[in-house]
């Protein structure tokens, strides 16, 4: 990726705990999470985390339960000081910032979407979705108008005059989700947006995510414990693992080269077939030697689909198109190499999330 | 012969102990034992009746030592002394609370009682909403006013109004500071638990000693004092009640503190701090009528009456206009605690 880097974090440190500062000598003199929890009573929360989020993107961070990944999310519009490091946002160092331009931040540049949706009880949704203008001082008529578009656009026409309590879960996300693009903000955050939906609502809301980047595109931090929503979401995909970005990069190579014992536990039983583009395998495209080709398919279609066109036959060969230029040639036995399945490493994290129970996996 | 004689002796005491005398008022146990007949006999009989080593126990064996009933007379003669200073500070800012306690019971007595029941009656349904509770409402005021029980429900009504809105101005900030910091909190809570758990009597008596017991605010102070902890505690507790993730959310969009107070905390807490409220304006009503032992005009005076004159039925009678005062006030603050509720209900998750 070329394009501009919006927020980058750097050497970021997170200790909880009575004395922070002695705790992160010990993190640098290399101290173990568990050893900095057993001797020193201290958590580590994060610990040297390098991420660079581009302009326009949506960066998806993923981790179990107590990764740190709600806790990195805080640090980006410093609802959590941190321990050691720096955040930059748009060239400024957010770390520096006094509690006057911090809080201009906060009203211009960020919204923020969460989980439980923390939605104000005692305001109708219009006044709800116009919050981050009314905070800025501005009177009701005036965002009137811009939160009915965006309430309109999130699928809640004619819904403005109703309180929070009247609407389903589902609904009063689409509530979050639209006051956080009426505050016209370039960056959003979104904390486990959409985990505690129902899984059709969810795919329903991710699907209107990807619709509304399609043409906004905002510079969007996603956190999610739920990996197909990753895949399905993310330009760039962060996976934390103890405070420590295990991996990080384009999603289709991190499924097809997983660096780490733990990743490859997380993805062994996703549908490859499903998540997989043609892209990702596509081969050179050779202009000269002769080759029967079976038909075209895109560049960003899943492998599931071009299986569904060949039929089930392993010897055709696809012209992969983008923008209606051919790029390259899918051969059906790549494809095949590509969906062979990582195994879960016996013992590994899959059976300890299970046992511990503390967050479902992700779903298949 | 003294029990812990032997104490003074073996340590060499007995000079700075001197000859037996007692000066400073006479205790209720010596009283007694000025009364009593001699020393039973018998080791079994002294053993089982070795008294506890206290001051008046130990000052009878050396009488150098202060007796109880000193340091209670010490704790008098500080109180004494430090009155005259305190009562130059008190005095003047606690003045406007006789004011406005005299102008109020002023008031509601001029208004006369075609104006004053209709204006209750409406502020009833202003509250409340419910025609069930303004028909109750006037039916019980029509009794009262009808066995000539009126200006004294009215004169109860004052003072209760008047603390309680008191209680109101002043205990909803203090609950806010408590709520936003946890030292004011480890402050405070002592402080709270012993308002609550003194006796009511205990409050007038250092109030008796400073202010003249016939200024009104002698008791308002007295009621204040008592009533005002629920509303404290309650605005604290409902403020730091409000969901953490909506705070975040204030934060987020980057409101200032002020902002998140008025636009989210306090409406957020507004059913407990109601809660609050209603505790305030019932224990207000406990206390007045305890308050009409100094001078509290009101339904107290005449169950003072009825207990000082044996006048069985004039204290039980204005004993049951008490009580229905305290539903009326009851339900009409629980009816505003139940709309506020309804229009201010949190999503569960």
């Amino acid at each position: 990726m070329t394009d501009q880097v919006s927020i980058s974090i750097r050497n970021l440190y997170k200790i909880f705990g009575s004395n922070p500062q002695e705790a992160l000598k010990r993190v640098y003199d290399g101290a173990s999470k568990k050893e900095l929890m057993d001797k020193h009573r201290h958590v580590l929360g994060l610990s040297d985390i390098n991420v660079d989020m581009h302009a326009g993107k949506i960066t998806v961070i993923m981790g179990l339960s107590g990764s740190g990944k709600s806790t990195l999310i805080r640090h980006v519009n410093r609802l959590i000081e941190p321990t050691a490091g720096e955040i930059w946002v748009d060239g400024e160092n957010v770390l520096e910032f006094s509690e006057e331009r911090l809080r201009e931040m906060r009203r211009l540049t960020m919204s923020m979407v969460f989980q439980h949706f923390a939605l104000l009880p005692h305001r109708s949704v219009l006044e709800n979705t116009g919050l981050a203008q009314s905070v800025r001082g501005e009177k009701k008529p005036n965002y009137e108008k811009d939160a009915l578009k965006w309430l309109d656009r999130v699928g809640l026409g004619g819904q403005g005059g109703q309180y929070p309590h009247q609407l389903s879960g589902g609904m009063q996300q689409r509530v979050g989700i639209a006051r956080a693009l009426t505050s016209n903000a370039p960056i959003m955050l979104m904390d486990e947006a959409f985990s505690a939906l129902d899984p059709l609502i969810r795919t329903d809301m991710q699907d209107l995510l990807l619709e509304l980047q399609d043409e906004l595109h905002k510079t969007i931090i996603f956190i999610s414990h739920d990996l197909d929503e990753a895949l399905k979401l993310a330009d760039h995909l962060v996976i934390l693992k103890d405070g420590r970005v295990v991996q990080q990069g384009e999603p289709q190579e991190i499924l097809l080269r997983p660096n780490d014992p733990y990743i490859v536990d997380f993805i062994s039983d996703i549908n490859r077939a499903r998540v997989l583009r043609v892209r990702s395998i596509m081969k050179a495209l050779k202009t000269d030697a002769q080759q029967s080709i079976s038909g075209e398919v895109d560049a960003e279609d899943t492998l599931e689909s071009v299986i569904a066109l060949s039929g089930g036959d392993a010897d055709q060969i696809f012209r992969v198109m983008a923008n209606g230029k051919p790029v390259g040639l899918v051969y059906m036995r790549d494809l095949v190499r590509a969906l062979v399945p990582t195994s879960a490493s016996a013992g590994g994290i899959r059976r300890s999330a299970a046992r511990v129970g503390a967050e479902p996996s992700p779903p298949n | 012969m003294a029990t812990y004689d032997f104490i003074f002796d073996s340590i060499g005491l007995r000079d700075w102990c001197g000859v037996k005398e007692s000066s400073g008022p006479m205790t209720m146990a010596e009283l007694l034992a000025g009364s009593k007949g001699s020393d039973s006999e018998g080791f079994l009989n002294k053993a089982m009746s070795v008294p506890f080593p206290s001051l008046d126990e130990l000052n009878e064996a050396c009488s150098s030592l202060a007796r109880t009933r000193d340091l209670t007379k010490a704790v008098e003669d500080a109180f004494l002394g430090a009155k005259d200073s305190l009562k130059i500070v008190l005095d003047p800012l606690t003045q406007p609370l006789s004011w406005i306690l005299e102008g109020t019971l002023w008031l509601f007595a001029a208004t006369p009682w075609w104006l004053m029941i209709p204006l209750i009656l409406l502020l009833v349904h202003v509250a409340s909403k419910s025609l069930q509770l303004v028909g109750f409402v006037a039916s019980a005021l029509l009794f009262l006013s009808f066995i000539d029980h009126y200006s004294f429900a009215m004169q109860t009504l004052s003072i209760i109004f008047v603390c309680a809105t008191l209680c109101v101005l002043f205990g909803v900030p203090i609950g806010i500071v408590m709520s936003r910091s946890d030292r004011m909190q480890r402050i405070m809570i002592p402080i709270l638990d012993m308002l609550q758990t003194l006796p009511t009597f205990v409050y007038l008596i250092p109030l008796i000693f400073l202010f003249s017991v016939t200024e009104p605010k002698l008791y308002g102070i007295a009621i204040i004092l008592y009533a005002i902890v629920p509303v404290i505690r309650l605005t604290d507790l409902g403020i730091r009640l409000v969901n953490k993730e909506v705070i975040e959310a204030a934060d987020a969009f980057g409101m200032t503190k002020s902002q998140k107070l008025y636009s989210v905390q306090i409406p957020l807490a507004l059913p407990n701090i109601m809660a609050g409220v209603n505790q305030t304006i019932m224990m207000s009503l406990a206390m007045v009528v305890i308050a009409s032992l100094v001078s509290a005009p009101g339904l107290g005076v005449l169950v003072l009456r009825g207990i000082r004159n044996l006048e069985l039925g004039v204290g039980l009678v204005a004993g049951l206009g008490i009580v229905l005062l305290a539903v009326i006030l009851d339900r009409v603050t629980k009816a505003a605690l139940a709309r506020v509720n309804a229009s201010n209900s949190v999503p569960r998750h």
